[in-house]
Formats: structure tokens, sequence, C-alpha cells
């Protein structure tokens, strides 16, 4: 959980941003006290030179360890896996993990990087106001229902069982987002709405929500 | 041209025995490890036949684990690819990849199967022609993309989570270095391009920014987002790469980049001198027989003349 002072771990992170919400899942579910650095990408703050000496590349977020610094959602949580195995969120079968991944990167490679904030106002500016929700909702009800599709047989309380794993700190940011900002149609999406309620019931999620962050704006 | 790759697990060796068609004659030096051999194709399954019979008998059981790459090759008399025929020697040739030749994402995934020495099905899905939308590959992927992997009863799409299941399950030549920084600064190298760079220049994308905007778009758009990773990757991989991307072994960013690097000569005129070090890696995976062969022009359902 986020505490100011002198903690091993910093994460670097903006409340929005959905790749942030991931790291800050996986922090509070393995009990792991860290510092918020907060980086407002709207004040182009990813661009100063502290950060950049930290993440050459300007992107949030960025995790710091004592001496390691690591960036990139799925990077950070390979390592905190590895790293700190205390409530595992990968399965050992093979198969089992190999669903968690694909999940999670239909989220980070086929839903995240098309409705991001640069690729909206692309499409808003060069198209219409009205293209830019339509081409959001066209691609994340994709990408939903694919998850749907690739997750019917396996999900139990959670995307991939009984037991929260890797693919949940992927959909729930994702499915937020879906809620809140895009005004989306759930009752299409069963399974995800249903798992959008049990995340809410999760303290770890909860608190790793963009409102409750201390770079939320009040 | 084909590869009939030879893997000595016993001593840790393979070898990569180039495999020229010429003529209907068979000749070879039998010259241990330097064997070059002209022949017609059909006479590659009796060869690597006689290569393994003629081994001494301890050697004969870690030949059985001989890996024929699968690659596109063509009769030398007609243009068209000819029916990959040959027989895999590997003792387990479950592995199907569904792939479309130009697919950078499938490309990944062979250059990883050619790296780790494993054999596999080809079977090609023609985007060009809609066959991701066959209710039958819709089965094994609803998101309609290749690549697909199936290994027995494990379908996995997605080539990021292919690759990982792959590292995981066949760890001969790690594509992951132990080290923890090196390692996340793979898995970092990877995510560029598989979520920051790729997604945006695929051919649904494109097609939407013509349709919409304007053909001359597309380009410029693709341009920009290629060039903005690559920036980054330059960045994030100055002070590691050598040989290759993050030091003199290949691992998964080399695996994602090499395929990204040549699509965007190929395809969308990157000049990459403004990219050093991605230039001076991408001279070392063109020396990659791993490489070559999995490259879009070797595969069975390439098209030639595009």
């Amino acid at each position: 959980m986020a505490t100011a002072g002198d903690q091993q771990l910093k994460l670097y992170s903006y409340y929005r941003s959905s790749c942030s919400f991931r790291v800050r899942i996986a922090l509070n579910l393995k009990g792991l006290k860290y510092e918020y650095r907060a980086v407002n990408l709207l004040k182009k703050e990813q661009y100063s030179p502290e950060f950049r000496k930290l993440n050459p590349i300007g992107y949030v977020p960025v995790l710091v360890d004592g001496e390691m610094a690591v960036s990139d959602s799925f990077a950070i949580l390979l390592y905190l896996e590895e790293k700190y195995p205390q409530h595992p969120l990968l399965p050992k079968d093979l198969q089992r993990k190999a669903l968690n991944f694909q999940a999670a990167n239909i989220v980070c490679s086929s839903i995240q990087p098309l409705q991001n904030l640069a690729v909206l106002n692309y499409i808003e500016e060069r198209v219409s106001p009205d293209a830019k929700i339509e081409w959001a909702k066209v691609h994340i009800e994709k990408g939903f229902a694919a998850l749907e599709d690739l997750l019917r047989n396996y999900a139990g309380r959670y995307a991939t069982g009984d037991e929260v794993s890797f693919a949940d700190l992927f959909l729930a940011p994702q499915i937020h987002a879906a809620f809140t900002r895009f005004n989306l149609d759930m009752t299409q999406f069963p399974l995800l709405s249903r798992l959008h309620e049990a995340y809410n019931e999760i303290p770890a999620f909860v608190d790793a929500r963009p409102d409750k962050q201390p770079d939320a704006p009040s | 041209m084909y590869h009939c790759q030879i893997v000595n697990q016993f001593r840790n060796y393979s070898t990569l025995y180039k495999v020229r068609p010429k003529s209907t004659s068979l000749s070879g030096n039998r010259k241990k490890k330097k064997m070059k051999f002209y022949h017609n194709p059909s006479h590659l399954h009796s060869l690597v036949s006689s290569i393994i019979k003629s081994s001494k008998r301890t050697q004969l059981n870690n030949f059985t684990r001989c890996f024929t790459t699968r690659v596109g090759f063509e009769s030398p008399r007609t243009s068209r690819p000819m029916e990959n025929t040959e027989a895999s020697y590997s003792s387990s040739s479950k592995l199907v990849l569904y792939s479309y030749w130009q697919s950078s994402c499938s490309w990944r995934v062979r250059f990883a199967l050619n790296l780790k020495g494993l054999s596999y099905e080809y079977k090609p899905v023609n985007l060009a022609k809609g066959e991701q939308f066959n209710p039958d590959f819709e089965r094994l992927n609803p998101l309609h993309y290749v690549p697909v992997l199936v290994d027995g009863d494990t379908v996995i799409s997605d080539s990021y989570a292919i690759f990982l299941y792959l590292e995981e399950k066949y760890p001969q030549r790690p594509l992951l270095p132990a080290d923890p920084r090196l390692k996340a600064l793979n898995l970092q190298g990877a995510s560029i391009i598989s979520s920051s760079i790729q997604p945006l220049h695929m051919l649904s994308m494109l097609k939407y920014i013509e349709e919409k905007i304007g053909p001359e778009e597309s380009l410029s758009w693709a341009q920009l987002h290629i060039e903005k990773g690559f920036c980054a990757l330059e960045k994030l991989l100055k002070d590691f790469a050598s040989r290759f991307a993050t030091g003199n072994e290949v691992y998964m960013t080399d695996v994602f980049l090499a395929p990204q690097i040549a699509i965007a000569t190929a395809r969308f005129n990157i000049n990459m001198s403004t990219f050093p070090s991605l230039s001076r890696v991408n001279e070392s995976y063109k020396g990659l027989p791993e490489f070559q062969a999995s490259s879009p022009e070797r595969q069975p359902d390439a098209v030639h003349g595009q």
C-alpha cells in the first residue's frame, strides 16, 4: 500500500494510467508497502530530467526497488512475481499460465494501445469527436468479446479460477475504464460485468483505483 | 533453399545444413559437420536418414531429435512454393503453428521456434482472403489474429504469451536471461514492440485511416509510431546493446525486434540511420540462419513478387 517516507519500493505512477493501476493492485495484493511518486502526464512531467534519468522513454509506471528500476507493467509484474512470491499471481500449470498471459495481452496489446490518449486525440482531430467514441467502443468491445470467449470455460470467482491471478490485474483497470470513461453497454459482457463486481469487493483492488490515489483530483 | 538442422543434444551443438536443390543426381561430401548436398528435393528424406544411420550408435539416440526446419522452399523448376512434404524426425512433432507469411507477430514465433530447434507443422491462414474468420479458426482464436500455437491439447494465441510458454516448456536455448535486470529489460523491449508499435500499424488500423482520413495518411501514421517506438528502444538499449539488443546473445527483445525492423524498412521506409544501436543489431540479425529461415519469403504460403 502507498505510504510516505523512505521505502525500498517506489512506484512512479499517474492516477488515471491503467498500466499504473495494474501494478498498484499487485503491490497491494502482495502486501508490499511502497512510496507513491506521482507523475502528471497531462503536465508532461514524464519528460522532466529527474524522471528521464529513471526511465528515458518517459512511460509510467516505473518501479524502483533499491538499485533496480523496472519499467513496463508486464515486466514489473513478472519481476514482482519472482522477487516477492507471497500471494502468487501466476498458476504453476503451464496452460493456465498461458491463459493468463493471453488475457493480459488482449488488454495490453489489442485494447489499451488502441484507446489511449494519443490515438483518440488523433482521431478526434482528424475525423471527428463522434468517430473517436465509436473507435474506442469498437476496439474495447472487440477485445471484451474475445475475453468473454477465452475465459468462459475457465473463470470461477475470478478470471481464470477461484483465486485472483495475473489476468485479473489487467482486466480490472480495463473494465473500470469501460464503465467510467467510455460508457460501454456492459450487459453484453456478463462475465466481465461479474468480475467487475467481484473486484470492487477486494480492498487491494479498491485501494488501487484511480480516485483513491494521492494525485487524483479532489 | 531449405535448412535442415540436426540437433545433437548430447554434445549440445546443432549443425545447420544448407541444402540446395540442383540436379537430379545425388552426391555429397560426408565430412562431419560441413556437408553440402546437391539434390533433387525429393531426396531430402533419404539424405537425412542416411546421416542418421551412418552415425555411431551412441549418437544415433541423440540424433533422434533431428529437427527439420520447415521453411518455405521452392521447386527449382517452378515458382510455386512446394508443399512441405518432408517428414519431421523430431520425437515430438505435435507443435502446430497457425501463421501468415507476412504477419510480424507470426514471424516472432517462427524465429523463436527455430532458435529453440523446435519443428512444427505450418498451417497458413490467409489474412488477405479473410481465412481468419473461418469458423474453425475462430474457435482457436476469437480475436481472429495469428499466430496461434497448438501443442497437443494446449492452444495459445498472442505471440507474447506463446513466447513465454515456449520459454518455459522448452528451456533449451534460453531466450530470457537469468539476470533479473536483463530479464526485465527484455520483457520491456518486447512490450514496447508488441504494445506500442505493432498494434498501431497493423492492417486493420491502416485501412481505417485510409478510409476515414486519406490514403496518404496511413503511411505517415505508421511511420510516426514506428519512429516513436524505435526512439524509445534506442534509449532503452543504448547502454546494453552489443552484438544483439541486450548483449552478445539473442534474447526476447531480439525475437521481437528483428521482424519489426525488417518490416519497418521494407514496408514503411523507415530510415534506420537515426537509430545506430538498432541498425547495428539488425546487421547481426541478417546473419542468423534461424532468422533467415523464419522470414516471410521462406514460408510455405509466401506469394512471390509482393
